[in-house]
């Protein structure tokens, strides 16, 4: 029970990246059909820049105060992050879009590679580490000599991730930003008759997209404490795995779909072996594509001639 | 027509301000920061202002340089309009693909006179062999997504399972290598056929994602299954292949003793080289005669179109079925081939990139073109490989300067660049396989492309 209680803590607290990352998935695929196969390394990207803004904080100008520096890494992470994914859209995607389908594809399978080796470049090729920024844990259960802890920082990834949710489905579901997104997504031609600039929602799109996976990206440094060039396609893979799980297209679906992935992940490792787990996504995946390609939350797709 | 011939100051500077802004905007992190371990294993922060700075020149000069050159040039050929195909461009691709075999066929010789015994070795191995392998893969999965429109991004799991194949019974039982090459070849065949089942169902890019996860799979279980597969650490000791019996070795049973010639690593490396070069022209062949059959044909209808396809009578099942397992049985091949001429495989060299860097060659080609299939992999491998040579770059950059990290990121940089500027391949015709009357180009862009 107490092994069970405190996977099920850790599961929530991957799934909530999962997730994240997962909403830019789907919301791409949602507005362009496409898959963006370089989300992944968006992600990994956002992650080193809020390293870095975590050392300028800490080493440079020594703010002692935890909740002040994530505020700020935050911002830095979701501002820097969001230019990156503008310009990818604005000049390795947009060029293509009505190209044929596997154009996009390739462009961002592309673009993947452009950016771990741009960082592995740039960064170096090793495993950057950071100091855990707190240290604190509650203990929720403490019975029969197995604590049950929910540590500080997974609370803060909760608490951030759900206002960043709340904050998001704002945005999506009542404003004119939101609007014009769903009007895009159900026909971009009479969307744009209808006086919707339609590249510009598309590169709204992506900007939001890339805001989130840099909250993803933040969250993912401060929890593990480490990064290298190389943890973006992993996490990419199984993020993409969540939204096709909660259905391709569906914002709620991207969020069930990660905490799923995360928890599955997590009592996998827990209960059988830590080898496999990544098997274990890979075969959600397909088994999910293969039987249910709606997912759990989406809209089944009709084939029309 | 002022507008047209002449640029307009205030927008050329917008625009480099721009370029400026959004370049600073990028990089600043990245590069303006280095994060670096010190002594006390901590990691600090250093500044890389003056590479900053440079980066963002380079970027606005690039800027610059477009609005003021080549956007007017573009301008001017708009206008101009297109011009129709030349007699030239006929003739060049109908000799083009002669030449080339010709040219590949005494590429040895011609290394052999230029950089002598040892310089050739390498260059026969390195781009040679290294090449022709991407060249026979992407033939391979040129079956299954140029010509059956089915969107496969797991291929290296047919290139694993026909190296792990090979390597494992030649170990195991001590077979030669053409009497496995075909084993191995039909191993892969079969796991292609086992993935084809179930995905028959699936269309476009969940088809694509699916044979990605497959692909993982595949490469997860040679790591991890450690009793098999001896896990990260791989296998070694591969035999070698042996010339019809005569292993190439310094022995006096070996390939030199016996046929009188000195001892030479260069004839294992020859024989390498037209092994490989046989492979690929049995791939090109039977590719070609295949697309003349009914399954062929099959595939094509599948390609563009599945629904019309099944309503005239096709079975997809099969069609779908086979195009998997004939692309699986030359990836097979190309992967005991590979196992052979390293002596050493391990899950290394299976990852996903090797999908990415094979599909990528199939499709920059021109899906279906098998001319340009093999042009892109001479320009993606053989411009990527050519990278470790440069080593005159170091006079001009500083000691610390080593060109091959920067191999992979221009590989990217190039297959994003490919696609913006020509979309559908580098050779964007088709020649049909079955005509009426007469044979008609036809152009890509009236072919509606990859809905299998």
């Amino acid at each position: 029970m107490e092994v069970f209680l405190q996977q099920l803590i850790n599961g929530i607290t991957l799934g909530s990246i999962y997730g994240l990352i997962a909403i830019g998935y789907t919301m791409v695929f949602g507005i362009i059909g496409m898959v963006n196969f370089a989300h992944g390394d968006v992600f990994m990207v956002s992650a080193f820049i809020a390293l870095i803004a975590f050392l300028i904080l800490t080493t440079w100008l020594s703010i002692t105060s935890v909740v002040l520096a994530l505020f700020i890494v935050l911002i830095v992470a979701m501002a820097f992050t969001s230019i990156v994914n503008w310009a990818i859209e604005r000049f390795a995607y947009r060029p293509l879009r009505g190209s044929f389908r596997l154009a996009p594809l390739i462009s961002a399978i592309g673009m993947s590679i452009v950016l771990s080796n741009f960082v592995q470049v740039a960064q170096g090729p090793r495993n950057k580490s950071l100091p855990p920024i707190t240290r604190g844990e509650i203990v929720l259960m403490d019975a029969g000599g197995y604590p049950v802890t929910l540590a500080y920082t997974q609370l803060i990834i909760w608490v951030v991730t759900a206002l960043l949710l709340v904050a998001f489905w704002y945005v999506v579901s009542r404003t004119a930003l939101g609007r014009a997104q769903r009007a895009c997504e159900q026909d971009q031609k009479m969307a744009a008759l209808l006086g919707i600039d339609v590249d510009r929602t598309i590169s709204i799109t992506f900007v939001i997209g890339a805001a989130l996976a840099a909250v993803a990206g933040t969250m993912y440094v401060i929890y593990y404490g480490v990064i290298s060039f190389a943890d973006g396609f992993t996490p990419g893979v199984k993020a993409f795995t969540a939204a096709v799980l909660g259905g391709i297209g569906s914002l709620p679906g991207a969020v069930v779909g990660g905490l799923l992935i995360g928890l599955i992940e997590t009592f996998w490792s827990a209960y059988f072996t830590t080898d496999y787990k990544d098997v274990a996504a890979f075969s959600i995946l397909a088994i999910t594509l293969i039987f249910m390609p709606q997912g759990l939350l989406g809209r089944p797709d009709v084939e029309k001639v | 027509m002022a507008a047209a011939a002449g640029v307009k100051v205030s927008s050329v500077v917008k625009d480099a301000a721009f370029a400026a802004l959004l370049s600073f905007g990028l990089f600043l992190p990245l590069i303006g920061f280095d994060t670096v371990t010190n002594i006390r294993n901590e990691l600090v922060l250093e500044t890389r202002f003056k590479l900053l700075a440079i980066v963002i020149a380079l970027v606005t000069a690039g800027s610059l340089v477009n609005s003021l050159a080549i956007a007017p040039w573009r301008a001017r050929r708009a206008l101009r309009g297109r011009k129709p195909a030349s007699n030239l461009a006929g003739a060049v691709t109908r000799w083009f693909a002669p030449f080339a075999f010709g040219f590949v066929l005494i590429y040895p010789a011609l290394v052999l006179g230029l950089g002598g015994i040892q310089g050739a070795t390498k260059w026969i191995d390195n781009f040679g062999i290294q090449i022709l392998i991407y060249v026979m893969l992407g033939f391979g999965l040129n079956i299954v997504v140029g010509l059956a429109g089915l969107l496969d991004l797991g291929y290296v799991a047919f290139y694993a399972v026909g190296a792990y194949s090979y390597a494992l019974l030649a170990k195991t039982f001590g077979l030669s290598f053409f009497a496995l090459l075909p084993l191995a070849g039909i191993l892969a065949a079969f796991w292609g056929i086992l993935l084809g089942f179930p995905v028959l169902r699936l269309r476009g890019d969940y088809l694509a994602i699916v044979t990605l996860a497959f692909g993982e799979i595949v490469r997860l279980i040679l790591i991890n299954w450690v009793p098999l597969t001896n896990g990260y650490a791989g296998i070694s000791g591969v035999p070698r292949p042996t010339f019809f019996g005569i292993p190439f070795n310094a022995s006096d049973e070996g390939f030199a003793a016996v046929f009188g010639l000195p001892f030479l690593p260069l004839y294992r490396t020859l024989f390498l080289y037209y092994l490989i070069l046989v492979l690929v022209v049995l791939t090109a062949f039977v590719t070609t005669r295949l697309r003349r059959l009914p399954m062929g044909r099959a595939w094509e209808a599948l390609r563009e179109d599945e629904i019309a396809c099944r309503s005239l009578g096709i079975n997809t099942t099969t069609t779908k079925l086979t195009a998997f397992a004939t692309g699986a049985l030359f990836g097979g091949f190309a992967g005991s081939f590979f196992a052979a001429r390293q002596g050493f495989i391990s899950p290394e060299s299976f990852t996903f990139m090797e999908s990415a860097t094979i599909l990528a060659i199939v499709v920059l080609g021109g899906m279906g073109s098998q001319i340009g299939v093999a042009i892109a992999a001479v320009i993606m491998v053989g411009g990527t490989e050519i990278l470790r040579d440069l080593d005159f770059l170091k006079s001009i950059f500083g000691q610390g300067f080593d060109p091959t990290q920067y191999r992979m990121l221009l590989f990217g940089s190039a297959m994003v660049l490919i696609m913006v500027w020509k979309p559908r391949g580098l050779v964007a015709t088709r020649e049909p396989s079955a005509f009426l009357k007469e044979r008609k180009a036809i152009g890509r862009d009236l072919v509606k492309e990859g809905h299998g």
